[in-house]
């Protein structure tokens, strides 16, 4: 008899610990590397039956014009150690860590992961991202090595490693009976790893056995061409960008084609993306609240920070809250390795501050209130907490997301909203799971067997 | 008279214990060793024994080539699992200077620290033979050319560590600054093979710097703050000077009928440190002997789950007036001060 599955919402949190979202200044902000506030959010999450916690990677400080970045939240711990570090204090929510294959040997990566999926007992995930930025190459033994254009073809050949490594060891390689066995390990069982191209190349014997869930959970979060194809070839779950309907339904559309081209069935890849959700009691205070959020996340002397980058040069005796500077900007275009600017907008600056000034005239915006508009959107969800669910309960029925991860302006404040009052009328809905069926996150994913 | 405590007992944790042939007398599969509850028992036995410091052997390649342990689960996050669930014993994993990445290797015993509240410690591992070359697609470095990676490594390590100062988070709410970039430093380090320009991701370990553990032979001096050194005690110019003792005890059998034992699988070789091979009362007495001559000791129990009992129950216990108790931080549990940070120093 087969049997209609209701599909469910799977919830993750992505804590980047860097970058203007978080409002730190609010007494209510848990500080920033106590690990006792990664404990607790850990365990918060788990009561809410959540499938994940993410944690963002940097490898280098973030500067503006030379100088360290000052107005954000900055400084973390090493993903994978943190984790480490959670998955002592928590039984059931996975871990997931963001590493970068451009500056991190392949055996080295795939065995500090293979140990905190083994210490978690299945619960690990690797959300694999890619960079051919030089400026960060400053801190790695070889510098600005990989070509912009070979950036994923690094990724692939370092994952697929990765994996090889991984299923090393066979299923059975203990010795049926260890106390008299002639050898720790059944010989045979235990094969050595070569890869010899010009992107990876090292000699390796896998040190562990298959976890629970048989390897961590590969997360992908790359929406161009190369990430698109990566996620198609190899990753359980994308951490994509786009949560609009249309958008979202277009891009699942093009995953699930790509899945076909690799002979994936459609089912086997989890669509979340980020999103950030501000709850109210009405829908006119979330409005209110989601309003709040963007001014505090654009304080005046962010504003004026944003603008400097754009203009090259010092703008802090501006008022933010006064117009636009009249002063012209330098003619060098944006450095966008620095952390803090998109790759979109490496050229075209002048035009973008005339549409600015065009806009900051015909609407009488201040400096801050210019950059609110500019520097920051809208969070794609807000409402109460039935609301959201209401709309959240049809994205996952129409298949556009599996769920989302979510990315918090406040911790743990929005997240303790979201678990006590949003999670609840999601489950009101039939959309979410009223208790953790399974122990690994493979599970929690409702993932086949890897 | 009761002589001030000075002894620091530490202990090293890895696998099954570390005579190879040890898996087989641990009455447990050989697959048990590499899942958190074994890490988890075997620290947490080390905790309430008193040790000050629990310390996790590794290399990139497996333990044993041959019949014995192939597998082992890598040192760093071992000792980060334990962090929430310890309160009083330092924790130092063996992270690589010559198979890593400086920066990764300092950002990761930075989160150590961070996650322990200062318990966090570094035993330098220079593995370079060819396989552990090989696993970053290298070729063993010459002896000349280890040694000035090893410095280089832990220096630049250091130096990261210093790159934030204690007060750089200000956390200014008038001025929207959540730190002062003034005092956030780039360390332009400069090894022979590899340059970094931080700085670190991380704020600065509480304490200040992690405690660095080096065998003695590598030289390092005041680069470490601790030197492990073997049955010559030979000398070292590091703050600390710990001796290496490997222990088989009177348990059921006698310590040299399990000895024998356990040679009979697999010959245990003798690596330099001192063996002690016998009762519990006469380590006690080996132990006061070399309270005034090193600054602690570093047990190697043969059989983790035969010996480590025994030196909890009997060991340590007789040297209670002797041995150092565990501190806030390892720091504290050593005796060492808190290292002024280089640029706070320069700057100010």
């Amino acid at each position: 008899m087969s049997r209609i599955q209701q599909r469910r919402l799977h919830l993750g949190v992505f804590f980047t610990g860097v970058g203007p979202q978080t409002l730190w200044a609010d007494p209510r902000s848990a500080p920033q590397m106590a690990i006792e506030t990664f404990v607790d959010l850990a365990r918060l999450l788990e009561r809410g039956l959540f499938d994940a916690f993410f944690l963002g990677e940097g490898l280098r400080v973030r500067e503006n014009r030379g100088r360290v970045h000052d107005l954000d939240v900055a400084g973390r711990p090493d993903a994978i150690t943190q984790l480490a570090a959670l998955a002592g204090a928590t039984e059931r929510i996975g871990l997931v860590a963001t590493q970068n294959t451009t500056y991190n040997y392949p055996a080295d990566l795939a065995r500090r992961l293979a140990a905190l999926d083994l210490l978690s007992d299945g619960r690990a995930g690797w959300n694999i991202v890619t960079t051919d930025n030089a400026w960060t190459g400053e801190n790695f033994r070889h510098g600005g090595w990989l070509p912009h254009d070979r950036r994923y073809e690094r990724a692939t050949q370092f994952v697929e490693a990765a994996k090889a490594l991984w299923a090393g060891w066979e299923p059975d390689w203990e010795p049926a009976d260890e106390g008299r066995a002639k050898s720790w390990s059944r010989p045979g069982a235990i094969e050595t790893v070569e890869r010899g191209t010009d992107l990876v190349e090292f000699t390796a014997t896998p040190t562990v056995p298959a976890s629970r869930q048989g390897r961590p959970v590969l997360f992908q979060a790359g929406d161009s061409e190369g990430g698109r194809e990566l996620a198609a070839r190899h990753a359980d779950v994308v951490f994509s960008a786009h949560t609009a309907v249309e958008p979202a339904a277009a891009y699942a559309a093009d995953l699930r084609a790509r899945l076909a081209r690799h002979d994936r069935a459609p089912d086997s890849l989890r669509i979340l993306p980020g999103a950030s959700v501000v709850l109210g009691d009405t829908p006119a205070e979330a409005e209110e609240k989601a309003a709040w959020v963007r001014r505090e996340q654009v304080t005046g002397p962010r504003a004026l920070s944003y603008f400097e980058q754009y203009w090259g040069t010092d703008l802090s005796a501006y008022d933010p809250d006064g117009p636009l500077p009249d002063i012209e900007p330098t003619d060098a275009e944006l450095d966008p390795s620095r952390g803090t600017i998109s790759i979109e907008r490496r050229t075209g600056k002048r035009a973008l501050i005339d549409r600015w000034r065009q806009r900051a005239a015909a609407e009488n915006l201040s400096i801050r209130e210019l950059a609110i508009e500019v520097s920051s959107s809208r969070p794609p969800f807000v409402g109460t907490p039935g609301q959201v669910a209401d709309v959240w309960a049809r994205y996952v029925r129409e298949r556009v997301v599996d769920g989302f991860n979510l990315l918090p302006y406040l911790v743990p404040q929005a997240l303790t909203d979201v678990v006590e009052r949003l999670v609840p009328e999601l489950q009101d809905r039939g959309v979410y799971r009223t208790e953790y069926e399974g122990t690994t996150l493979r599970e929690h994913l409702e993932l086949g067997p890897a | 008279m009761t002589p001030s405590p000075r002894l620091s007992l530490a202990v090293e944790l890895d696998g099954d214990g570390a005579h190879p042939a040890a898996w087989r007398h641990s009455g447990r599969p050989p697959g048990a060793v590499l899942g958190g509850a074994a890490v988890r028992a075997a620290v947490h036995g080390a905790e309430q024994a008193g040790f000050v410091l629990a310390t996790f052997a590794d290399s990139p390649v497996p333990p044993s080539s041959g019949l014995d342990a192939a597998g082992r689960l890598e040192a760093g996050t071992r000792a980060a699992f334990v962090a929430t669930t310890t309160s009083r014993i330092g924790l130092a994993p063996t992270l690589q200077v010559a198979t890593t990445e400086p920066f990764h290797l300092a950002t990761q015993l930075a989160a150590l620290d961070h996650a322990t509240h200062g318990r966090g410690g570094w035993v330098v591992g220079t593995a370079n033979d060819p396989a552990a070359a090989a696993t970053i697609g290298a070729t063993p470095l010459a002896p000349a050319d280890l040694d000035r990676e090893t410095r280089d490594v832990v220096d630049t390590a250091r130096a990261l560590w210093d790159s934030w100062e204690d007060d750089a988070v200000i956390k200014d709410v008038a001025t929207g600054r959540y730190l002062d970039p003034d005092r956030v430093h780039h360390v332009d380090a400069v090894g022979a093979r590899f340059t970094v320009r931080g700085p670190l991701i991380t704020p600065r370990p509480p304490q200040g710097q992690l405690v660095v553990l080096a065998d003695a032979r590598l030289g390092l001096g005041g680069l470490a703050d601790v030197s492990l050194v073997r049955a010559d005690l030979a000398a070292a110019d590091s703050p600390l000077r710990f001796v290496e003792v490997e222990v088989v005890l009177d348990a059921e059998e006698p310590a040299v009928d399990r000895l024998a034992a356990l040679d009979a699988d697999t010959v245990w070789e003798p690596s330099g440190a001192l063996r002690h091979v016998g009762s519990a009362d006469a380590l006690v007495t080996l132990l006061r002997e070399l309270a005034g001559v090193v600054d602690g000791v570093r047990f190697h129990p043969a059989v983790q789950a035969v010996d480590l009992p025994i030196l909890a129950d009997r060991v340590l216990p007789a040297l209670a007036a002797l041995r150092r108790s565990p501190g806030r931080t390892l720091r504290e549990s050593l005796g060492l001060p808190r290292p002024v940070n280089r640029f706070a120093a320069s700057v100010r």
